[in-house]
């Protein structure tokens, strides 16, 4: 009866979809399209930017054109280092994520895993998450001094919070449906974990990081009020002090950048790790 | 081994907790099944077939009454019961391929890589799957994750087999294609089975008995012996016993689903309490 089970199958088998090939004219032109189409938001924001002092809403004393911010960064990267300015706020960043999520990924998992843990611990990590950074300066300075550690400290706060709610939130969507599924094919708890939840987790160890990497950047000029010499914060506190609006421009900027190019790392490692995921985007 | 049945159901009861009260779903099963046997339950939807298939799986407890594996109580899931669960659950984080081979790869049932490659081909033949070892689920339709979680759950060889509607989501080729292979495996394997169905055709053709449950709660409405001969071939469907037997049979299960729905016209308010499944995750 195989043979005849068999050649059933067969009529219904599928075969896999291959995409076309395209011609090599036809790759270019759409590569060029999309970089196009990628750009074409900033070339609007550029071009409001530049036509905006026109319409005389706001005072051209007040807005530098891209051009000046651009000459500015140049010479504040030529003259200034600028660029250890990006350094060491790249490296403060990095440093207190990394403290944050390694802390708020296992934290996150235990409150969305344990129901109690959860009740118990949720007002607590709401209480504590809704607070500015900020506020906490004085309080940082206090107990942390002025050096890197107060700043790192900071940035560890808000990448942490930020990270143990997402990740928890993520967790107790957890589908139990694969769970029994790995029982009844005779998984022990430490296989569960291993090759079940581990990879369930995942997504949401990513999102963490992302929400939290978008944290810390906003953390980042409030711990570098902390009596910083370099940073890009303290670039923007500097020239704040005698009132050079193209600087800061040219630090905003800068901030915004780093933390947009890693997040497409990020988005590219998720991407690469998540491809079994449905998205709405393929 | 002494001659202990596979399994026991004794006066087996489970009730859910819900905001609108407790809500009755399994009452008085008791049924024994010998080794060898393939017992098919059929019942209208809602009834508490999948319940009366967890609990024998070892994912939930019963409000009373005992269930008994060879003699001794179920206390939980394991790899000598193999599930095939009504909504899949393949695992969308692994390929076609390593799903099939999820189970050889576990302690409980581990064999050496090579054995475990071949097993997983052989699935994927048989299975129709072939040229989609590498996909990940989500790029397969409803009747392909079925297959993949059948190939899954063939592959361990567990001695007894729980199937919630398995060929559900199949096309009438391929679930009568299913059919054929899983009484090919029963020859080979010789597993005990318990089936969830809604089909009495396919209950007749596969199993040693029917259980027909009633309307929520389930209870044991009738027990019908299958008299035909094993092994069964698909000429057995034309056969004039058989036309009669799931006349007869049909004519019950009709009963029954007639009865599902004036309960339902009653008890709106029970059927719309939501489900949680909380109370399984930390089972
Ligand atoms: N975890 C749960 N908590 C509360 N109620 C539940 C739970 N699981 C099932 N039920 C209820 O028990 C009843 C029986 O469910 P069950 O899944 O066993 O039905 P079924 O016979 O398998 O139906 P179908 O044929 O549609 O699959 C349903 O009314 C359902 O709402
Ligand atoms: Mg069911």
């Amino acid at each position: 009866m195989t043979n005849d089970a068999l050649a059933q199958v067969a009529v219904t088998r599928e075969t896999p979809v291959r995409s076309r090939p395209g011609t090599v004219a036809r790759k270019v032109w759409q590569l060029g399209l999309h970089a196009g189409l990628r750009a074409l938001p900033w070339l609007i924001v550029l071009l409001l930017w530049y036509l905006l002092p026109a319409t005389g809403l706001v005072n051209s004393a007040l807005v530098p054109t891209p051009w000046q911010v651009l000459v500015k960064f140049y010479e504040q990267l030529t003259t200034n280092r600028l660029w250890l300015d990006m350094y060491m706020s790249l490296q403060r960043v990095t440093l207190g994520l990394a403290c944050g999520i390694i802390l708020a990924v296992p934290i996150g998992f235990l409150l969305g895993w344990y129901r109690p843990a959860r009740m118990l611990f949720d007002p607590l990590v709401n209480f504590f998450r809704s607070l500015p950074p900020i506020a906490l300066i004085p309080l940082v300075i206090v107990y942390f001094g002025i050096d890197e550690l107060a700043k790192v400290v900071m940035l560890f706060y808000a990448a942490f919070f930020s990270g143990v709610i997402v990740m928890y939130e993520g967790i107790v969507q957890t589908n139990p449906l694969f769970i029994r599924v790995a029982r009844t094919l005779g998984a022990t708890d430490e296989e569960i974990f291993r090759r079940i939840i581990v990879p369930l987790a995942l997504p949401h160890v990513l999102t963490a990081l992302r929400v939290a990497l978008g944290v810390s950047w906003a953390t980042l000029v409030a711990s570098e009020l902390i009596a910083a010499q370099r940073g890009l914060g303290a670039v923007i506190q500097n020239a704040s002090n005698y009132f050079q609006i193209d600087t800061i421009y040219a630090g905003i900027i800068c901030i915004g950048l780093l933390a947009l190019l890693m997040d497409r790392c990020l988005r590219v490692i998720a991407a690469r790790l998540l491809q079994w995921q449905e998205r709405i985007v393929p | 081994m002494t001659a202990s049945p596979r399994l026991v159901l004794d006066t087996v009861c489970k009730q859910f907790e819900g905001p609108s009260g407790v809500l009755p779903v399994v009452s008085d099963v008791s049924l024994t099944v010998g080794e060898g046997e393939f017992i098919s339950i059929i019942g209208p939807s809602g009834c508490g077939k999948t319940t009366i298939l967890n609990m024998i799986a070892g994912l939930q407890r019963p409000t009373s009454g005992t269930l008994l594996v060879d003699g001794r109580p179920i206390a939980g899931p394991g790899a000598d019961r193999g599930v095939i669960f009504q909504d899949y659950g393949v695992f969308p984080w692994l390929t076609v391929k390593d799903n099939i081979a999820f189970g050889l790869t576990l302690r409980a049932n581990r064999i050496a890589k090579s054995d475990r490659e071949q097993i997983a081909n052989r699935y994927i033949e048989l299975m129709g799957l072939t040229g989609f070892e590498n996909a990940y689920p989500k790029t397969l339709s409803g009747g392909m994750k079925q297959r993949v979680a059948l190939a899954r759950a063939y592959a361990i060889k567990s001695s007894i087999l729980l199937m919630d509607e398995p060929f559900g989501a199949l096309d009438a080729q391929a679930r009568s294609a299913m059919q054929n292979l899983l009484l090919e495996v029963l020859r080979s394997e010789g597993k005990t089975v318990v089936l969830v169905t809604h089909s009495v055709e396919e209950a007749l053709y596969l199993s040693t008995r029917i259980v027909v449950v009633t309307a929520r709660p389930a209870r044991i409405r009738t027990i019908v012996d299958v008299p035909f001969e094993h092994p069964r071939h698909e000429e057995l469907h034309r056969s004039q016993r058989f036309g009669e037997l799931q006349y007869e049979l049909r004519e019950v299960v009709m009963r029954e689903y007639a009865m599902q729905a004036r309960l339902r016209g009653e008890d709106v308010r029970a059927s719309g309490s939501p489900i949680t499944h909380r109370e399984e995750r930390r089972a």
